[in-house]
């Protein structure tokens, strides 16, 4: 059992956890990821690792209310424990000095790119990291990156804030400039991704994404986490999550991992239910404690 | 009792043509709708006329037959003198789990086949006599926990908590040595768990085992994977005196052919735990979702390719077919498991091989092209090579694909453990009279050193390994001089 340290929402439905696992922050490094299962009923999902206190022991992890057991994941309190959390799963990022090296997060994918930034920083890298979100109040994690690196840049898609544009504006803009970039990271939704290994593909900067496919245990026996890599079929969870973004096939990623939405469309609508009848219940107990 | 009394009237020749016993199962067309298990069990009337079927062969072959060489005769004679109690307790001198090998055991490739009786008659129904007396004891509470031996200080970190570990762990602690179990997922059990389906193996027999492991003092970390949380070299520095790794056959293969990545193709291990560990049957009572279409191809002739298609007809399948390359004869599944996926309803496409899979613009698989193959020369296995029939290809209209083609070993502890040597398979080299590895205090056991085998053969590893593994930890000779000679069931089997 893993107690919630503490919990915060970063932006709607998106929701920060600190979560007590002194064992595994102590030999996880940047890159890897965790499998979290919230009680006896619970899948198995994978999750990227957004930080990690080695002084307390504490793991950040954060999720995005996608479906029914994100949300029911964070509707999880202070106190509350994960059932599990397994790892650290996967093969580290790769750190060694590059020279300047972008590490560009979307999303939920930004939490992961900051131990990463990090990483690389204390390496003896140059980091300049490129953060995007679609409008200003989305944007999480800024705090953690501007320390992480030397440079962060912030896009957003309606121009509410940095940027009027995507993190590839940005990166255009930085490779038009004569920027010398020795390296790319970049984790986020997937045509986050492919849009960033488009733009690095011509100038041929070497560039990493993270892939979070579906997977069941974590430890390559399923299968279920398959990719296409240079035309070779990879598991991500233990040959990756990073891979050569150049070689990544995307397009199979983005239908496999719609494999099976309209169960997860199933469990969520009926988890929203329930949840709307728990609140008007509760709302009406109030209501009549009042009057 | 009075029909003791008529048997034992009987001569040895009219015993012999008694009929074998029938196993009340549950009928087809009600159990293709749920995972309840198959076979009900024999009663202790059946289990009694039965055990006056052996004859007490002077030279029993069944024991020779058995991985472990379980005393069959003497635990028959137990059952005979309505002892069910002491017959489980004689086999489990030799097999700690009777219960789950009286359902999973190729009974009729091991003891069964080579039984007296089956030379003119049906052989003697050993399996279901060791399942009924384990269900006994376990069922009438009368398991008993033996008092361990004097503590030895010793500790020993079992790596897995299949058949293997859960063999090594139950003898070590009985011999008093402190033992801790360090398994991956979050349920003990391994492939009995994640693998072997409710309707074959009900998961309270497992729970049960675990539950045994439990009260003889041995400590259980699950949820931790070895290799990624702490090596194998770590669990030796932090005061493991010697570590087993039992870690199984746990990579899936693939058939590495077109459109294998589409939706709706799985590997026999995804299809399974996810139906089996994760309980997605119950969706969405149970979190985890299994896709199941109208037609399911199952590709592979063993037990795991007969589990996954019984379990994609009971989870709603219309057409569930077996594809294997080779004909009926080569099927390694249990005749009983292949039997009871006919009467099921299961189509089965032999000397059939799928080339490969066809997909929509979604990215969903919709067709499988296969090819009719014949039977060539004999291969190295023994066993006639399949030949595939130039332009005899055709497709079958399919929305879910399982493949049960085998599995290879789980790289992740030996790409963690310098030192520790493998064969040109992945698989862990051991001394197969120790079971011990390349490194020193480190012993290993079943799939992953054998391969993909059977539950009794990585039991019966483990019983090597737990002796060894003793005589490890308090510094005796590796080899009892008065076993030398000796040979292992690892050996046997090879």
């Amino acid at each position: 059992m893993f107690e919630i340290l503490d919990k915060k929402e970063l932006c709607e439905k998106v929701h920060q956890f600190r979560i007590k696992a002194p064992h595994l922050v102590s030999k996880a490094k940047a890159g890897q990821f965790v499998i979290l299962r919230k009680d006896e009923a619970g899948e198995r999902i994978p999750m990227s690792i957004g930080g990690l206190d080695r002084k307390n022991g504490i793991l950040t992890v954060v999720i995005q209310e996608v479906g029914k057991t994100s949300a029911a994941m964070n509707r999880m309190k202070k106190g509350d424990f994960f059932a599990d959390v397994v790892g650290p799963l996967g093969l580290p990022s790769h750190v060694e000095k590059f020279g300047h090296c972008v590490c560009i997060g979307g999303g939920v994918g930004i939490p992961p790119i900051y131990p990463i930034a990090q990483a690389l920083k204390d390496t003896g890298n140059k980091v300049t990291s490129i953060i995007g979100a679609r409008t200003k109040s989305l944007l999480i994690f800024e705090e953690e990156l501007a320390f992480a690196s030397h440079e962060l840049k912030i896009s957003t898609d309606d121009g509410s804030f940095g940027t009027h544009g995507f993190v590839t504006t940005i990166l255009q803009q930085m490779i038009d400039g004569g920027d010398k970039i020795d390296m790319v990271i970049a984790i986020g939704p997937v045509p986050m991704m492919k849009a960033v290994v488009n733009t690095t593909r011509e100038p041929k900067i070497k560039t990493y994404v993270s892939l979070n496919p579906i997977m069941v245990d974590g430890t390559g026996m399923c299968g279920a986490c398959r990719v296409t890599v240079g035309g070779k079929t990879k598991f991500a969870c233990v040959d990756g999550p990073d891979f050569d973004g150049h070689e990544v096939d995307f397009d199979e990623m983005t239908k496999r991992q719609k494999m099976y939405h309209r169960y997860e469309k199933l469990a969520y609508d009926k988890f929203l239910e329930n949840d709307h009848c728990r609140l008007a219940k509760a709302a009406a107990e109030l209501k009549n404690k009042t009057t | 009792m009075t029909e003791n009394k008529k048997f034992n009237d009987m001569t040895k020749k009219e015993r012999m043509q008694l009929p074998r016993v029938k196993m009340p199962e549950q009928d087809p067309r009600a159990r293709k709708k749920n995972f309840q298990e198959v076979p009900f069990g024999l009663t202790p009337e059946m289990a009694i006329a039965e055990s006056w079927r052996c004859i007490e062969c002077k030279n029993p072959k069944c024991i020779e037959g058995c991985p472990v060489e379980v005393d069959i005769p003497a635990f028959i004679l137990k059952v005979r003198a309505g002892d069910f109690v002491g017959a489980a307790r004689k086999i489990k001198e030799t097999n700690a789990l009777p219960a789950i090998c009286g359902r999973v055991c190729p009974q009729e490739e091991q003891c069964e086949k080579v039984c007296v009786l089956g030379a003119k008659y049906k052989p003697v129904a050993i399996g279901y006599l060791e399942r009924f007396v384990a269900d006994f004891e376990r069922n009438n509470k009368l398991i008993e926990i033996p008092k361990t031996a004097k503590a030895t200080g010793k500790k020993i970190a079992v790596v897995g908590s299949g058949p293997a570990g859960l063999t090594v762990a139950a003898d070590l602690a009985l011999l008093g040595h402190k033992v801790v179990i360090y398994e991956a997922l979050h349920k003990l059990g391994g492939v009995l768990i994640y693998g072997i389906p409710e309707f074959r193996l009900p998961k309270a027999i497992v729970a049960s085992e675990v539950d045994y492991l439990k009260k003889l003092g041995v400590e259980v970390n699950n949820s931790f994977v070895v290799g990624k949380l702490d090596t194998v070299d770590e669990l030796l520095e932090a005061g493991f005196d010697a570590v087993f790794i039992g870690t199984g056959a746990g990579l899936p293969n693939f058939m590495h052919i077109e459109g294998e990545n589409l939706n709706g193709v799985y590997s026999s291990n995804e299809f399974l735990t996810r139906s089996n560990l994760m309980a997605a049957y119950d969706f969405p009572n149970m979190d985890t979702p299994i896709f199941v279409g109208k037609n399911v191809a199952v590709l592979g002739g063993g037990n795991t390719a007969m589990d996954s298609v019984r379990t994609a007809l009971r989870l709603g399948a219309e057409n569930g077919y077996i594809i294997y390359r080779r004909s009926r004869t080569e099927m390694p599944a249990r005749i009983e498991e292949i039997h009871h996926a006919e009467q099921e309803g299961v189509q089965f496409n032999f000397l059939t091989n799928p080339i490969r899979f066809i997909g929509n613009s979604d990215g969903w698989v919709t067709h499988m092209e296969c090819i009719r193959m014949e039977l060539g020369e004999p291969d190295s296995s023994g066993r006639r090579r399949p030949v595939p029939i130039e332009g005899s290809n055709f497709t079958l209209p399919v929305d879910t694909v399982v493949i049960a083609v085998g599995n290879s070993s789980n790289p992740l502890i030996p790409q963690t453990t310098p030192g520790l040597n493998t064969n040109r398979w992945g698989n862990i080299t051991v001394d197969e009279k120790t079971m011990m590895t390349s490194r020193k205090g480190v012993f290993a056991g079943g799939d992953i050193v054998t391969g993909g085998a059977t539950v009794i053969l990585a039991a019966g590893a483990g019983k090597v390994a737990a002796r060894a593994i003793h005589r490890y930890v308090l510094g005796l000779p590796m080899i009892d001089e008065g076993k030398k000679e000796e040979e292992t069931p690892a050996q046997k089997a090879g």
